[in-house]
Parts: C-alpha cells; structure tokens; sequence
C-alpha cells in the first residue's frame, strides 16, 4: 500500500521509529497518562535518535527530509494509544516550531530550533484566548512597543505544551486598531517575568498538559518579532495548513489503530459460542470503517503529496481535517461498543481513544470553521487555483438546464472600463463602510465606501485599506482568475491598513 | 490537483469526448430517456470515435489505451446525467466486451468484439437470475453438452441491454461449475421482456428466458467450468468503473446545485448564503474529493497491474453510498424544483439509486470486505 509516497528508505525509517517507540514509549505511556506528564528525557532520546526535526534544514541539526517523513512520523505516535502523547511533539515540530523557521530571523533560528530538534527544547503555539478561539482576528492580547521590547500584557487558553513548555509562540496584537493586520507573532518565553500558567483539568489528551497562560507586563525583547509586524494572521494562515494536514494524519492513524485493536478483541472474544467476529453486523460495520478508514487515508496521503510538492492547498487541508477528525470520532465510538462492557474499563485501551479522540473536530479549527473555510472556496470562488474548477464551471454553464454564462471571465482592458465594471456590479454589493485603494504603483483605484454604495474613481488619496498589486494581478482578481487570499499568501497582494476591508474583497468581485 | 494522473493527451482526450457528448448526446437524452432505450445509431457514432475500445488492443480495432481514458469515459458519462444512458454503453463496452477480450479464442474475437468495438454489434452480460443475484454459486440456468452443441434451459433477469443486444454472455451451469457462454439473440429459444423500472429510463433491462436454446460448442468462451473465476476477475474493473462513475455522478450533482443556489434567492438572499445549506455543501464537496483521491490512487494501481479486489470492492461501496447521499441532499437544495423533471435532480436521484445494488450489493461488498479485514482472507491476482 501507498508505494507511490514510500520508498524503501521510508520503510526503514518507520521501523525503526516503531522500533524505539515500542520499547521506550508503549510501556510507560499508562504512567504518563496517570502523571498528567510526559518527562523530558524522552523528547532527548528521540533527538538524539534523529527522530525529530526530520524535514528542518540541516544547519539547525535537522534532515532535510522529504515530507514523508514527517508522516511516517505523525502516523506512528499516533499509534501508541495516547493522544496526548503525539499531540505534544506534533505541537513542537508541526504546529509552532514552522513559524520561526518559516519567518523568524536567524537568531531566533539559531536560538531555538536547535532546541527542538534537539529534543531539549519544547514550544508551544498560543493563539487561543479566553474570549477568542475560533475568531482569531478578535484576540486581545496586547503587544505595545517601548524602545528595544514590547510589553505584552493579555492571557490565553487550551494551550498545549503551556504548563512544562519552554517557550510559546504567541499570537499578539501589536496593533490594536487594526484588526487581523495588527496581529503579530512573538516568542515568549515560558520564565520570562510576567508569565505565568494554570493547569487545566481535561476530558481526554490526559498525557499533555494544557495551560491557561497569563502576561502580566511581560517584557520581550524586540528581536524576539517573527517576521513583520502585523503580518502575524497570513503567518498564521499559512501554518495552519500543515497543523491541519498533521492532524489528519494523527486522526487516521489512530483509527487505524483502534480497528487493528478491535479486530484483535473480536477474534478472542465470545459470546453464543463464537466469537463476536462472526456476528455479521459487527464484520459489516468493520467493513464500512475499515473502508472509511482506507479512503480517508489515500485522500489525506494525496494532501500531503500536494503539500510535498510545495503546493499550497487550503481548500485540500481543511477538507482532510474536517473528514479525518469527524471519521476518528466514529470510528472511536463504533469500536468501544464492539468491545461491550469493557470498552468503558481503563483496562482497554479504547476508552483512552475515544476520549482522545473527542478534541480532534475542536482543536486546530473547528469543523464548523474547517466547514466555513471550505463553504468560501467552493461556493464563493468562481477560481480556486486550479484550473479543474474553471473546466467544470464552464461545461455546467452550457449544461441545457441552467442559464447562460455571465460575463465573467471577459477581461476588461483599461482602469476605465474596469471602473464601469465595477460600477455596475457595485449595484448589487453592499458598500463596504470604508474605503480601499488599489495601488497599481503608477495608477490608483479609490473606491470610497462610506457612505450607501461604493464610489469608484482614480483619486490617490489616503484610504483605511491599500492594496498594492500589479494591474494585471488585478484584472485576474476581478476576472475571477486569482483568488485574492491565494494572492495575499502567494505575496501578488500586499495589504496595508485595515484587514477588514480586504476580507470584502470577495463580495467586491462577486 | 491530479496532474500527477493526467497527462496533456488525457486532457484533450476528456475535452473531445465531452463536446463530443455535448453534441450527440445530451441534446437527445430526454427523447431516450421517454423511448425506454437507447438508440443503435449512437453505439456506431461511439465506435467511429473509438470510445467502445478504449483498454482492447489496436489489433481488435481497440485503442490500447492506458486505464485513465476509461476513467475520463465513465467521469464523463456520468456529466450527461443519464445513468441509463451509461449503462447502456458500459454494459456493452466494459461487460460484455472485456470478457470476450480476455477469455475469447480468436475466432470469437473476430466475430464479436471486432464488431463490438466498431459499435455494429452490441452485448450484454447475464449473471443474475430470478431466483438470485447475489449468490451467483447459486445459479441454475443450466447448458447440458450435446453432440456439438449445448443445451441451455433456465432464465435471467434485471440484465441491461437484455432486450436489444446481439448476443448475450450468459453464465451457465456446466455441471458442478459455471461456464460462460456467448448465445446469439437469434438463436431459436431466446426471449425477452423488457421491465419497467424506478430510474435508468435509457437503457433496456431484461428478463431472458432459455428454453431448450441450442449453443454451438465454439461458443463457450475461455475454458469449462472456470466462469465463476472469470467472474470475479472482472470485478475489479467492474467496481472500480462503478466507483467512478459513482463518484463522478456526485459531483456532478453538486455542480449543478451549486449553480443553482446561486440562483434562486429566498428572504431576499442567494439560498447560498444560509448557513446550515452552506455547511452541507461543504460536507459533501469534502466527501467527493476524498472519494476521488482515493478511487484515482486505487486507478493508478489498477494501472500499473496491482490486483485490488479489497480496495475495489471498498471503493465501490463508499462511491455508490456516496451518490446516494449527494443525490438526495442535493435535491433538498431545489426544493420543489427538485421534484420537477425539468430540473436535472429527479433523474440525478432516481438513477443514483441503483448504486448500492447492482454490480453487487453494498451488502455483498461488505461481506468480501469483511473476509478479508476481519478474517485475513486474501484473493490472489
Ligand atoms: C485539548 C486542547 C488543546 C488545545 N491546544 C491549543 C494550542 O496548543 N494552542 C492554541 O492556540 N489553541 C489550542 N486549543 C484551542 C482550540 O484551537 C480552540 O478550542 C478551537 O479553535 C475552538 O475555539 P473555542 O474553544 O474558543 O470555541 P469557540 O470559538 O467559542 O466556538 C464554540 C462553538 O461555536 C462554533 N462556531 C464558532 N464560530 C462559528 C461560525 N462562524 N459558524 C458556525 N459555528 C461556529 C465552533 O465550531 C464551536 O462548536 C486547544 C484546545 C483543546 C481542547
Ligand atoms: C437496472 C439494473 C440493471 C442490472 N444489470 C445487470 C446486468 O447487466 N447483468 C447482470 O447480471 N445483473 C444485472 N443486474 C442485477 C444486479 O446485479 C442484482 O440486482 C444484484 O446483484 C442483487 O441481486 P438480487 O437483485 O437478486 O438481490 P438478492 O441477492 O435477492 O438480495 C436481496 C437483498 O439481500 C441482501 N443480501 C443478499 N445476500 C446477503 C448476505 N449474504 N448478507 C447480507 N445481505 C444479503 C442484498 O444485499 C439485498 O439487499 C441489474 C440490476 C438492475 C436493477
């Protein structure tokens, strides 16, 4: 299975992670999980064994591997009947780390990414806050400026990694008026004065320990910045692809490994002088998982090729997310009952994965966000990147059925018949309640929406929001043919000022 | 997002065929569909272009292409919305045509699937009887070997093209084993009825019956007694054209909703900007791209010659379940449009019922599915 994605090297590598996991990792997980504690010698001994960092560049002690790896990786901690086991490394490799090698500065890389290749150091992602989780652009922890540091002051919550981590990468306003153009990452670190951490008590993950952090006047040196200011939110959009790939695979393999599980119990247990395996209920049901299970496994598989091949694939991640984390929640539940009574005693593992399992449609972005994210791209993009969608639209639009094609994809030439354009469709759009410049560098686009509809003109006047991007970026945004957030993440589009006026752009065009 | 799948030619392949469709088909769905069948003169134009022979050898008149053209056929075909309509080509093309491919002596090559691919003569395939359909052991249609001929007694039923085709290949019982045999529709003995059914208004579907229908000894195909292995064999593709077509049934369902809702408008909005509706189609575009990843990565294995009863049978089962699901959701989103024929979704709905049952139940895939999971039992290649 899967020969496409795995050469033999993979298959050496994985056993050998199995291998180790089996001996050091499988025996003490049941003391972990009653310590509410994962200790740190293990994280060592896996750096040591090059079993972190596996795809980081080799300058920071990491392998340069391909992607694979990282799956091999995913899968195979997931599989030691301990959510919060895997969650805590995927966290450091997956879910953090990627910020600073991705924007940070080479002093941050050098001061922390030895770190958690090495084992030595462990990170956490702190976006979460008591009022704000799945509406990040809300947070309200406060990064102000004062000479060589910021003062950051605010609090956050359900953050893993919170209460024994060593350092978090923290999602911050820097600016407070500026909406989700005002947030910036910063790396805090977990003894800086100020900060400090509640151990949050929890239904399952029990191995992990989850913090609710507070930032009481917390000095942080300015060079501990990621990247930009105010560039914290594409940052962050463009990480959470990979959180969101790395929890799928943790949610498929899990349920693989509740089945193999379960199918072990079936084949011992008896009930009416056979053993419940032949109960043709139970093997359908089998069936109908370890199908679920198989699909979801080649659709994830196919994602994280995708992402391999450096793609960028929002639609794709969100969709393997959503599937893979509800198929875990099912699988969870269908399996504990095939093993009755025992299936709720700590004796069997399948207690502990489905508990584990129960946070996989919550964390990392709800179902119902994985659902928006995708609701956006599907119903709301005439274009998502490839050109598939294009195909199929077009065909449906000649389909006898249904009307005739708009006039979509004529691309209009000149800034004057773009400003008609516009106008015309400005008709039926609500006015934006602010107002947005496109900067083409040599020509301007205002469009003044603060007041009943949106007025067009080529003034260069300062605007709440200014977009820079090419003019002929431009005619491909509005011709449908570029998706503005594929923009932004890609760099075509730079947004200065008020994010909320860009996150209209899509009702502008559509 | 499949680039590693396609190549150029593909591409043009699936843009030939659906104008091709466009042209010749589509406009005259409605009239077949009303007629009970589909018209001989649309097979020729298929096997003008080639589209009846796509996986058969150039030496057949075949185009000995590779397996991603069969994928682009059945996607394509499902995009026509007639699942009569595909049926009735798949029956011939990928039923009947793939067993006298692979076990027909030459003779039977030359006179059946030469023909067959040009579109000049059609076939069909008969497994299922009266008493049963699942059981295929079971069957009790029976060809007793005469001097020079077998003697066929017994009936068949629910086959496509059973009605209008040349011949049929009929799995028969030879003794204690099943022998497929091809019978000539004109052969003294054979009788149809056409059934009426629920949906796949375009496609004939019959019930045969044999009374004492003399069959030429050069007529069996492969060897005696080896039919149920023959059988099985073509399952894989069977399943995995089934899985496709499934599949792409589903999303072509969605693309049309999609058009729609943002079309109609309800409380003085595109029915697409209410949430709940707008969560469904995001859950059920999830569901369709998952499938397809997985159907085409299965594809790729079919491909490059892997044996896949498991992961065929799997597919089969989540793509059939799937259109079913999308059928129905998709047509709430019409609301009582949905239920009008002038809309596409009644016949969308009604044809995706078959999914789960023909071609072998959801039930029967469960099962296979489940000896091997569950008891480890494997099917060799
Ligand atoms: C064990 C655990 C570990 C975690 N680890 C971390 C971590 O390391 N770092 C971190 O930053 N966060 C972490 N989280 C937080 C997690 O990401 C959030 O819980 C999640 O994003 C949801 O946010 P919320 O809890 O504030 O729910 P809310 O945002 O309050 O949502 C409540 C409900 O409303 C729904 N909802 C919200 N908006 C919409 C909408 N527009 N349409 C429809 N429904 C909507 C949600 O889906 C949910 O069902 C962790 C959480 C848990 C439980
Ligand atoms: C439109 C149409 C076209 C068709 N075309 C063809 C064709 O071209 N050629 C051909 O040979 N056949 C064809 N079929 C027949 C089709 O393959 C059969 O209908 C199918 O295999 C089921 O057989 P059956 O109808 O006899 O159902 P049965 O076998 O009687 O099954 C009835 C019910 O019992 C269930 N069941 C059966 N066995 C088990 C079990 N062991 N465990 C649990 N549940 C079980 C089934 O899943 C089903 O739900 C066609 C059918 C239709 C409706």
């Amino acid at each position: 299975m899967n020969t496409y994605n795995f050469t033999e090297e993979h298959q050496l590598f994985r056993q050998s992670l199995k291998a180790f996991l089996e001996k050091e990792v499988t025996p003490h997980i049941d003391q972990w999980e009653e310590d509410r504690r994962i200790p740190r010698e293990i994280w060592k001994k896996m750096g040591a064994m090059g079993f972190l960092g596996l795809s980081y560049p080799e300058e920071y002690g990491g392998l340069g591997l391909d992607f694979f790896y990282d799956v091999i990786f995913c899968e195979e901690t997931s599989k030691v009947f301990s959510g919060g086991f895997s969650i805590t490394q995927m966290v450091v490799q997956y879910m953090s780390g990627p910020y600073i090698l991705k924007h940070g500065s080479d002093k941050l890389k050098q001061k922390y990414l030895p770190g958690i290749i090495s084992g030595e150091l462990i990170s956490c992602i702190g976006i979460t806050e008591p009022s704000a989780g799945s509406d990040v652009a809300n947070i309200k922890t406060t990064a102000r400026r004062e000479g060589d540091h910021y003062l950051v002051n605010g609090s956050k919550t359900f953050i893993t990694n919170g209460v024994y981590g060593d350092f978090i990468v923290a999602v911050v306003k820097t600016d407070s008026e500026a909406g989700s153009a005002g947030i910036s990452l910063l790396v805090i670190d977990r003894e800086a004065e100020g900060v400090s951490a509640t151990k949050l008590k929890k239904l399952g993950w029990h191995a992990s320990d989850t913090a609710e952090l507070s930032f009481d006047q917390v000095k942080v040196p300015v060079e501990n910045l990621i990247g930009q200011e105010g560039q914290g939110f594409y940052y962050l959009m463009g990480g959470l692809q990979l959180e969101r790939l790395s929890g799928a695979i943790g949610a498929y393999a899990a349920s693989e490994t509740a089945l193999d599980y379960s199918l072990a119990y079936m084949a011992e247990r008896t009930a009416f002088g056979r053993p419940i395996n032949r109960f043709q209920v139970l093997r359908h049901r089998v069936a109908q998982l370890a199908s679920e299970i198989e699909a979801c496994k080649a659709f994830v598989m196919h994602c994280a090729r995708l992402h391999n091949d450096g793609q960028y694939v929002v639609k794709e991640c969100s969709m393997a997310k959503l599937l893979a984390t509800e198929l875990s929640d099912k699988v969870m539940y269908q399996c504990l009952q095939f093993f009755g009574g025992y299936g709720f005693m700590e004796e069997y593992k399948i207690a502990r994965m489905f508990r584990d399992s129960r946070v996989g449609t919550i964390g990392g972005g709800s179902s119902e966000i994985m659902r928006e994210i995708i609701a956006k791209m599907v119903i709301d993009d005439v274009d998502y990147r490839s050109s598939s969608r294009t195909q199929t639209r077009t065909q449906t639009q000649t389909h006898p059925t249904t009307p005739k094609p708009e006039t979509r994809n004529s691309k209009p030439e000149t800034l004057k018949s773009i400003i008609t354009q516009l106008e015309k469709r400005a008709v039926q759009s609500k006015s934006l309640g602010k107002s947005l410049k496109f900067d083409f560098g040599e020509k301007q686009l205002f469009i003044d929406g603060k007041g009943e509809k949106n007025d067009f003109s080529l003034k260069n006047e300062a605007a709440d929001c200014t977009v820079k991007i090419s003019f002929e970026n431009f005619q491909k945004l509005i011709s449908g043919k570029l998706n503005p957030m594929n923009a932004m993440i890609g760099g075509d589009l730079v947004i200065e000022g008020d994010m909320g006026v860009a996150m209209k752009l899509q009702s502008l065009f559509s | 997002m499949y680039d590693h799948y396609f190549t150029e030619e593909h591409h043009l392949f699936r843009q030939s065929l659906r104008s091709f469709l466009q042209k010749e088909v589509i406009p005259h769905i409605p009239s077949w569909e009303e007629a009970g069948e589909t018209p001989r003169s649309i097979y020729q134009l298929f096997g003008k272009m080639g589209y009846l022979g796509l996986m058969q050898p150039s030496r057949y008149d075949g185009s000995d292409c590779d397996f991603w053209f069969t994928v682009i056929l059945n996607e394509e075909l499902a995009r026509v919305n007639s699942g009569g309509f595909s049926a009735a080509i798949g029956a011939h093309a990928y039923l009947a045509l793939t067993h006298i491919g692979s076990q027909g002596s030459e003779l039977q090559k030359q006179k059946y699937l030469v023909p067959g691919i040009e579109g000049k003569t059609i076939g069909c395939l008969a497994i299922t009887e009266p008493g049963g359909g699942s059981d295929v052991q079971a069957l009790r249609t029976t060809a007793t070997r005469q001097a020079g001929h077998y003697l066929v007694n017994g009936s068949k039923t629910f086959i496509t093209n059973g009605v209008n085709s040349d011949y049929i290949i009929a799995a028969v019982k030879t003794g204690e084993g099943i022998s497929m045999l091809i019978i000539d529709r004109d052969t003294p003995g054979v009788s149809a009825t056409a059934l009426k059914k629920l949906g796949w208004h375009a496609s004939d579907t019959g019930e045969i019956a044999f009374d004492k229908v003399k069959v030429p000894l050069e007529n069996l195909l492969g060897q005696e007694n080896q039919g149920f292995l023959y059988i099985m064999k073509h399952f894989v593709l069977e399943r995995l054209t089934l899985a496709v077509g499934g599949m792409a049934a589903a999303a072509f369902a969605l693309e049309v909703t999609l058009q729609y809702m943002s079309e109609r408008t309800a409380f003085g909005r595109p029915i697409n900007r209410f949430q709940v509706l707008r969560h469904r189609v995001a859950q059920m575009a999830s569901e369709i791209e998952m499938n397809k990843a997985f159907i085409y990565t299965l594809c790729q294995r079919f491909q490059d010659g892997d044996y896949l009863v498991k992961e065929a049978s799997m597919a089969k089962l989540l793509a059939t379940q799937l259109a079913d699901k999308v059928a129905t959701e998709c047509l709430q989103m019409f609301g009582g449009y949905g239920f009008m024929e002038e809309y596409p979704m009644a016949r969308i709905f009604r044809d995706a019922r078959l999914g789960t049952i023909g071609g072998g139940t959801s039930e029967i895939m469960c099962e296979i599915i489940a000896k091997m999971v569950v008891d480890g039992k494997g099917y060799g290649g």
